[in-house]
């Protein structure tokens, strides 16, 4: 979430959401989350794990593009 | 009681130091749909928002507060928006806890200060986004 965060301050383009999984149990159904972290952007681009910034910064990238893929 | 422990607050207390600039974090409750979280992450907000004078709580009812949720969009509670100067978008749905309340601890004090922890290539790539991006990220306590 650090991440997500940091680029939310860093772009206007970018919103950073973070959900207690437990609280939000449709929410968590409605988005298949399996195991924790679970990172989806813009509804499209999703992946579980932390990954390293360059790699977390190409999904943002892809998600903005509107490319979907893992 | 608190739910801060005495430790924990001097421990954020110490970090809050490096606040620089107003920070306000709008919390979202409505009793009648999450009576008891919203209580909880109410008191939680207000407590860490006791730990620096650049620290403020507002407190909104989606359904009484129907703009201000709309604007924010915020339709479910308890949601926490941690504003600066501006609205970042960063959102927090249900108690941070754990190590997304690190996350907060970490979000208000980069807020605060306009400062991010990410390298050039990253902020200039950011710079260039063909598109808006909204994150989730779903966490479990820990």
């Amino acid at each position: 979430m650090r991440l997500a965060q940091h680029m939310a301050i860093a772009s206007d383009r970018v919103r950073a959401v973070a959900i207690e999984a437990t609280e939000f149990p449709e929410l968590s159904r409605a988005y298949q989350v399996m195991a924790v972290p679970k990172i989806v952007m813009n509804d499209r681009v999703s992946f579980e794990g932390a990954l390293p910034e360059a790699q977390f910064l190409e999904a943002v990238v892809r998600a903005a593009s509107g490319n979907g893929g893992p | 009681m608190g739910i801060l422990a005495a430790k924990d607050q001097e421990a954020i207390r110490k970090e809050f130091a490096r606040l620089t600039g107003p920070v306000k974090l709008v919390v979202f409750s409505q009793e009648l749909v999450a009576g008891e979280l919203c209580r909880q992450n109410e008191q939680l907000m207000k407590e860490v928002a006791e730990l620096s004078e650049h620290l403020t709580v507002e407190v909104l009812n989606p359904a009484i507060d129907r703009e201000r949720a709309e604007a924010y969009g915020v339709s479910d509670v308890p949601v926490t928006v941690v504003e600066g100067v501006r609205d970042h978008g960063i959102r927090f749905l249900g108690i941070p806890s754990g190590y997304e309340f690190s996350n907060l601890i970490d979000s208000i004090i980069a807020v605060s200060r306009g400062e991010v922890a990410l390298t050039e290539a990253t902020k200039a790539s950011l710079a260039t986004l063909p598109g808006d991006v909204e994150i989730k990220v779903f966490s479990t306590p820990t």
